[in-house]
């Protein structure tokens, strides 16, 4: 028994809709989070929705083609769309220096930001980016400047990264640890002492002697100046995490048609129906559906003949190539919708070539949207083509 | 792309170590068996009598291993991870993460058995993406976070000499796509400048190219010659109508322009870098055990020979 096709997603239906105020695309890396980003936000903004796009990491093309390069941590209007388009890039050090100035006394902020130690945490805390993402869409939405906010998230192994991260600067940054490490004598309190014991004592002087006196020092000093700031910090943080379960976002869950990217976004459509997020769909890139029915084993055989048009033979065998490609990538939807029964689906066909423009970006825009009605021809087409 | 090289290293009776440092149980589940533990186990027979072991290292892990050696922490140390005491040391210094799993590699290239040969005749650290792969390996960096004394401090020198000598060849995997060859080629640049010694290039997913050498430019760009399709097709008594021959062509052109990009890709590679180049090709139905030995049939094929330590992106 095959299981019945996914729904198709309406892409255009999600963006015109005026409730629509968020849409978050995730995803695990390399599977086109950014483009899909860049592509919704322009084809949003020449329907008529004041957009923005926050992206994160885009490749030096795409910056180029939202004419991004030049700008700062804040967003710029893009030549496209009246205007209506603005996009920025995610600057992970600058977002936290604003937050760290906005939320503590000046000297104070001085203070911290000259610590070495918050160049660690600033820069290269596995973390950090997520949080700073967060908190740029908690001022985006404060602004009430836009319809609609397109959030890219951060490239990581793991599409989770992006919920669990917060959630793990906020452990780090609420100090317990590091009061625990620098004095255990005086941190902790007594049941917490009882409950570890001597071996605690051991392990704070082992630490030490591995890190170096100076580095926890430094952390220390970072985690006591960070205090007085960090319930500003947490309330934010639950606040934009409250944004993100509202019903204006709509989650999209970007995979390739790759058993490991589908597998993560799997991972996430449970995760988010854990969390009572919003999922609007899974954006399946870079697919290749077939484009002329003929059957495999059809043309295979009739390639095998044809000694005297090499190219007629060659065009025969790509095509053969091309069924069972596409077979395989249905194959691994399938085991996706089979277990997300209830998901709607936007398959994008690949682009050949690079996205370096916004005609490229508007080409990825309508594979989109066109999605939902293609879908059924498609489906015909492989079904005939086997 | 690391287990295959792994299983081609054992072939022929030897013993090869296979490790992950990444925490993804990528191992366990390419040769479907249960999670890993932090524990060298068998997990494959090579061709010709050889077998590979796996272990999964993982920095919390091997940090209270230290302890334990060191400091004889006992049952607190399982507490202290449960409290994310142990996450929170290796957060605070990045680079104590990374000398703890390349210690751990390191460990395990120099380990003897009773009469002074080496347990392992290879050893193959799958690593980071290229994008980390050099931060990762070059513990000279992390340690400037570290204490200058202790035993992680002679931990990392060794690591240094072990990963800098010619007993470690740092090979890069590769698609033929533009940003994972630049990737590739600033790489191979940061490996050398930083003193380590690299192997091959393995360019992975490659895929058949079907269309004559001298019709991919012309079809790239959209000039395909459906009228000699048709005859060609025709000659053979294959007669289609008008929308599958369009069909054809379109399938055709985004053929052409994926060769030809690769093309490109791989004369970027070819000017850039003089390191030796294998090719394993694209599995239509993805990789399981079974294509892994296929894999590691065609490396040896293309003379995968031996180094002692194997590092593969």
């Amino acid at each position: 028994m095959s299981p019945r096709p996914a729904p198709a997603m309406d892409v255009d239906a999600l963006l015109d809709d005026p409730d629509t105020r968020i849409v978050v695309c995730c995803g695990s890396g390399g599977v086109g989070k950014t483009t899909t980003s860049a592509a919704l936000a322009i084809r949003a903004a020449e329907r008529g929705r004041r957009t923005v796009v926050l992206t994160i990491d885009p490749a030096r093309r795409l910056a180029q083609a939202l004419g991004m390069e030049a700008l700062g941590n804040e967003p710029g209007r893009v030549a496209a769309a009246d205007g209506r388009l603005h996009a920025m890039m995610l600057d992970m050090r600058r977002t936290f220096d604003e937050m760290v100035h906005a939320h503590a006394e000046p000297d104070r902020a001085e203070a911290i930001i000259a610590n070495p130690f918050y160049q660690t945490i600033s820069t290269s805390f596995s973390g950090t980016q997520e949080y700073m993402a967060m908190e740029k869409l908690g001022q985006l939405a404060g602004t009430g400047e836009w319809d609609l906010i397109v959030v890219d998230t951060p490239p990581s192994r793991s599409a989770l990264d992006f919920l669990d991260a917060p959630q793990r600067m906020s452990t780090f940054l609420d100090g317990r640890m590091i009061r625990l490490l620098s004095a255990p004598a005086r941190a902790g309190g007594r049941s917490l002492r009882k409950l570890v014991g001597a071996g605690f004592s051991l392990f704070a002087k082992a630490v030490s002697t591995i890190l170096g006196g100076q580095l926890l020092a430094d952390a220390s000093a970072f985690v006591q100046a960070f205090d007085t700031m960090f319930g500003g910090f947490r309330e934010r943080a639950a606040a934009t995490y409250a944004l993100l379960r509202s019903p204006g976002t709509a989650f999209l869950v970007v995979a390739a048609p790759e058993p490991d990217a589908l597998r993560e976004a799997a991972y996430f459509v449970d995760r988010l129906s854990d969390e009572e997020m919003p999922l609007a769909g899974l954006v399946l890139n870079r697919t290749h559906p077939v484009l002329a029915d003929l059957s495999e084993t059809k043309a295979r055989a009739v390639a095998d003949g044809l000694r005297s048009a090499p190219l007629a033979a060659a065009v025969l065998r790509l095509h053969a190539d091309r069924v069972d490609l596409a077979e395989r990538e249905e194959r691994l939807l399938s085991r996706f919708t089979g277990a997300h029964p209830g998901v709607a689906v936007a398959r994008v066909p690949v682009v050949a070539g690079d996205i370096a423009d916004l005609d490229g970006l508007r080409a990825v825009g309508e594979r989109l949207a066109r999605a939902a009605d293609a879908d059924e021809v498609l489906a015909g087409t492989l079904r005939s083509a086997r | 792309m690391a287990a295959a090289l792994a299983l081609a290293l054992a072939s022929g009776g030897r013993r090869t170590l296979l490790v992950e440092v990444e925490g993804r149980q990528g191992i366990a589940q390419l040769f479907d068996t249960a999670p890993l533990p932090y524990e060298e186990r068998k997990i494959a027979v090579a061709p010709g009598g050889g077998e590979v072991r796996a272990l999964a290292v993982d920095a919390e892990a091997a940090l209270l291993e230290y302890f334990e050696l060191f400091y004889r922490l006992g049952m607190a140390g399982r507490t202290l991870r449960r409290m994310g005491a142990v996450e929170f040391a290796t957060t605070l210094a990045p680079g104590l993460r990374d000398v703890l799993l390349t210690g751990k590699v390191k460990e395990c290239v120099n380990r003897r058995d009773r009469d002074g040969r080496p347990v392992y005749d290879a050893v193959v650290l799958d690593a980071p993406p290229t994008g980390r792969v050099v931060s990762f390996l070059d513990v000279t960096k992390a340690m400037a976070d570290l204490a200058r004394t202790g035993p992680i401090h002679s931990q990392a020198e060794g690591v240094v000499q072990v990963l800098h000598s010619p007993l470690t060849a740092v090979h890069l995997v590769t698609l033929l796509e533009d940003l994972p060859v630049t990737e590739t080629l600033e790489t191979v640049d940061e490996l050398t400048a930083a003193g380590f010694p690299t192997g091959a290039v393995f360019v992975n997913r490659v895929r058949p190219r079907w269309l004559p050498d001298r019709s991919v430019a012309a079809a790239a760009g959209g000039r395909v010659d459906a009228g000699r399709i048709r005859t060609g097709l025709a000659s053979a008594g294959l007669d289609l109508p008008a929308d599958v021959l369009d069909g054809l062509v379109a399938e055709t052109v985004e053929h052409a322009v994926r060769v030809h990009g690769e093309a490109a890709a791989l004369g970027r590679l070819e000017d850039a870098t003089a390191l030796p180049r294998l090719e394993l090709p694209e599995l239509m139905d993805g990789v399981d055990l079974g294509s892994l030995y296929e894999l590691a049939e065609t490396l040896c094929e293309q003379g995968v020979g031996a180094a002692l330590t194997e590092v593969s992106p």
